[in-house]
């Protein structure tokens, strides 16, 4: 069967947006009840925590680069915070561990 | 007064959207080069990328064209790995105030990706429309710029280059979780408890198959649905603790 290109990406782009756009336009009001105020207050920290470990460290060429780059980008969010010097210090790390490796 | 708030908020989120913009740049390289590697041209590339905004999504799709699957199959595998935003939509909904009307609603979701809405959801106060657009200007750019040069040009950085720039995306996370952690006890234990649990489950992947989408929906809706129980917020404590 031969598909066409375009309406793949339609389809795909099509279902990720009605995804992204459904609650945000359907909820409109405030939530009372206090427990799902709650949950979806807890829901970015969860998600991102579980994002971001263990998966970081396949990231690199080598897990003990990923896990240097790990922790420093941890140091640096919890004394400074600035996204930019987390992200870069992050960066900086693991290139510099491979260097030695 | 108003459109003066709302430059603040833009240019704030600016700001925020550069480092945002270059990770997306070293992602979306690499989803350049296995599009051009199914043999998409770089402008299909990168329409994909704008229309999707969605790495895993875009990867999956990317299958799904290489293998000649059906549609029905396409839209499947992107409601499967696509999923968290549903979750993350209903928390962004919560975040900017009622008065927000359906246009913003409608382009802010466009711009719901893992990064964009974790800048944006953890804003101090309610969520004003313009941060999220401030940021989208600048990061989608990189995303889609990212993804024709990987398409055109192949591989060309440096491994090491590459290998240390796949680590921005996860320390721009780890620098939206860790200061309110550092704040909040609450916040700081679901942090680790979201860690461990990720790492376990990803130990037991042979035991428990779980996509890598569906461990990231399945721990947060159980792990913030525990602490949501355990631990409510306030109302006051929810403002303290955002600002």
């Amino acid at each position: 069967m031969n598909h066409n290109l375009y309406l793949y990406l339609l389809v795909a782009a099509g279902v990720t947006y009605l995804i992204r756009a459904l609650p945000m336009t359907l909820i409109r009001k405030n939530i009372k009840n206090k427990f799902i105020r709650s949950f979806l207050y807890y829901v970015p920290y969860v998600t991102l925590a579980v994002m971001t470990f263990p998966a970081i460290l396949d990231a690199t060429t080598s897990t003990w680069s990923a896990l240097t780059g790990f922790v420093a980008a941890v140091l640096i969010a919890y004394f400074d915070g600035n996204l930019f010097k987390v992200a870069m210090g992050g960066c900086a790390a693991v290139f510099i561990v491979e260097l030695f490796l | 007064m108003q459109t003066q708030e709302n430059k603040k908020w833009f240019l704030a989120g600016m700001r925020h959207g550069v480092p945002i913009g270059l990770g997306y740049f070293a992602v979306a390289f690499t989803l350049g080069i296995t599009a051009k590697s199914i043999g998409l041209t770089p402008l299909q590339a990168a329409l994909m990328s704008f229309t999707m905004h969605a790495s895993a999504g875009e990867f999956a799709a990317m299958t799904v064209i290489a293998a000649g699957s059906g549609y029905l199959d396409m839209a499947i595998t992107q409601l499967v790995i696509n999923l968290r935003y549903l979750l993350m939509s209903c928390a962004l909904s919560q975040k900017v105030s009622e008065r927000v009307r359906f246009p913003h609603r409608f382009f802010i979701s466009y711009f719901i990706t893992d990064e964009i809405f974790g800048i944006s959801s953890t804003v101090p106060g309610e969520l004003n429309p313009w941060y999220t657009y401030g940021a989208a200007c600048v990061a989608s750019p990189g995303w889609v710029l990212g993804t024709f040069l990987g398409a055109v040009v192949g591989n060309i950085l440096p491994a090491n280059v590459a290998s240390a720039m796949n680590v921005a995306l996860y320390g721009m996370f780890l620098a939206i979780i860790i200061p309110p952690a550092r704040k909040n006890k609450v916040i700081a234990v679901i942090v680790l408890v979201s860690m461990l649990a990720s790492s376990i489950f990803t130990l037991l992947a042979d035991i428990i198959p779980l996509s890598s989408g569906m461990r990231i929906l399945v721990l947060t809706v159980v792990i913030a649905g525990i602490a949501a129980y355990v631990h409510p917020v306030e109302e006051k404590e929810a403002n303290a603790d955002e600002s």
